[in-house]
């Protein structure tokens, strides 16, 4: 499944690198501790967290993950915009946590 | 090859930008890219824990047909106890740095899964060298 029919089934705000949206997703990881994430997530994963600092960049980025959603209403960081549109991974946003739109996801990409 | 690259305390903005100028030079070299990712991110772990426990330091890159080699010398407090930091979960952290998300205590852990070799040195009071070495074919 792309990003794309992510953010359209989940009414996801994108905030940036919409150029990434192609990008096709194969599973995702949910965390917020950088180096779980950076441990355990594979390339392609689609990750949500919380964190909206341009760290979060540096580790989508290494570790090519498809995209980054925001939960809660959280908005990135001006360095984290500038990094994904370069890097064309997109960081979407949602207003749900992240148990809930974990499980959409995990639906969705499971149906 | 050989690269040099300087990292100063706090600086999270930077970190991890020589992970990415790395990875970009070992793209061109056509590495393969699941060693590729395994280096950057043993690099990324260790470039970030001079940015979050020290106070500045250099990386030192070296690249040839068989290996890579990186050696990150820092200027810090040391580590009084290597075997205690390489495990799991241990975490010196302070506060501010645990809000952005980092003290998992996984980094060290994390350089270690991702490297054919490591090594830590360290003197308290002095400073920390760690070295990483993974072998690009
Ligand atoms: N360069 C260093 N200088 C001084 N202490 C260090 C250094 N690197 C690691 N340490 C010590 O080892 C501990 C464990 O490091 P490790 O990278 O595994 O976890 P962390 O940096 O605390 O958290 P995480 O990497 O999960 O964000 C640190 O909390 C710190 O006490
Ligand atoms: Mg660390």
């Amino acid at each position: 499944m792309t990003v794309k029919e992510v953010v359209e089934k989940l009414n996801f705000k994108v905030f940036s690198g919409a150029e990434g949206l192609q990008n096709e997703i194969i599973g995702g990881y949910t965390g917020d501790l950088l180096s779980d994430v950076m441990g355990n997530a594979e390339a392609s994963h689609i990750w949500i967290t919380l964190q909206t600092h341009k760290n979060v960049m540096a580790i989508a980025t290494l570790k090519e993950l498809a995209a980054i959603v925001l939960v809660k209403g959280y908005k990135p960081e001006e360095e984290t915009i500038n990094q994904s549109n370069e890097e064309n991974i997109p960081i979407l946003g949602t207003d749900e946590d992240e148990f809930e739109i974990s499980a959409k996801i995990f639906n969705l990409l499971n149906q | 090859m050989h690269f040099e690259y300087h990292v100063e305390s706090g600086d999270f903005i930077n970190a991890g930008s020589t992970s990415s100028a790395v990875k970009k030079t070992l793209k061109q070299l056509n590495v393969d890219s699941s060693i590729i990712k395994r280096t950057v991110v043993a690099l990324y772990e260790a470039e970030v824990n001079i940015v979050a426990h020290a106070y500045k330091g250099t990386i030192y890159v070296d690249i040839d047909q068989e290996a890579i080699t990186i050696r990150l010398v820092d200027e810090g407090p040391g580590i009084p106890d290597i075997d205690k930091a390489m495990e799991m979960g241990y975490s010196t952290a302070s506060p501010s740095v645990r809000e952005m998300g980092f003290g998992a205590g996984m980094g060290l852990p994390n350089i270690k899964n991702n490297t054919d070799r490591m090594s830590i040195t360290s003197k308290v009071g002095v400073g920390t060298t760690v070295e990483i070495y993974n072998k690009l074919q």
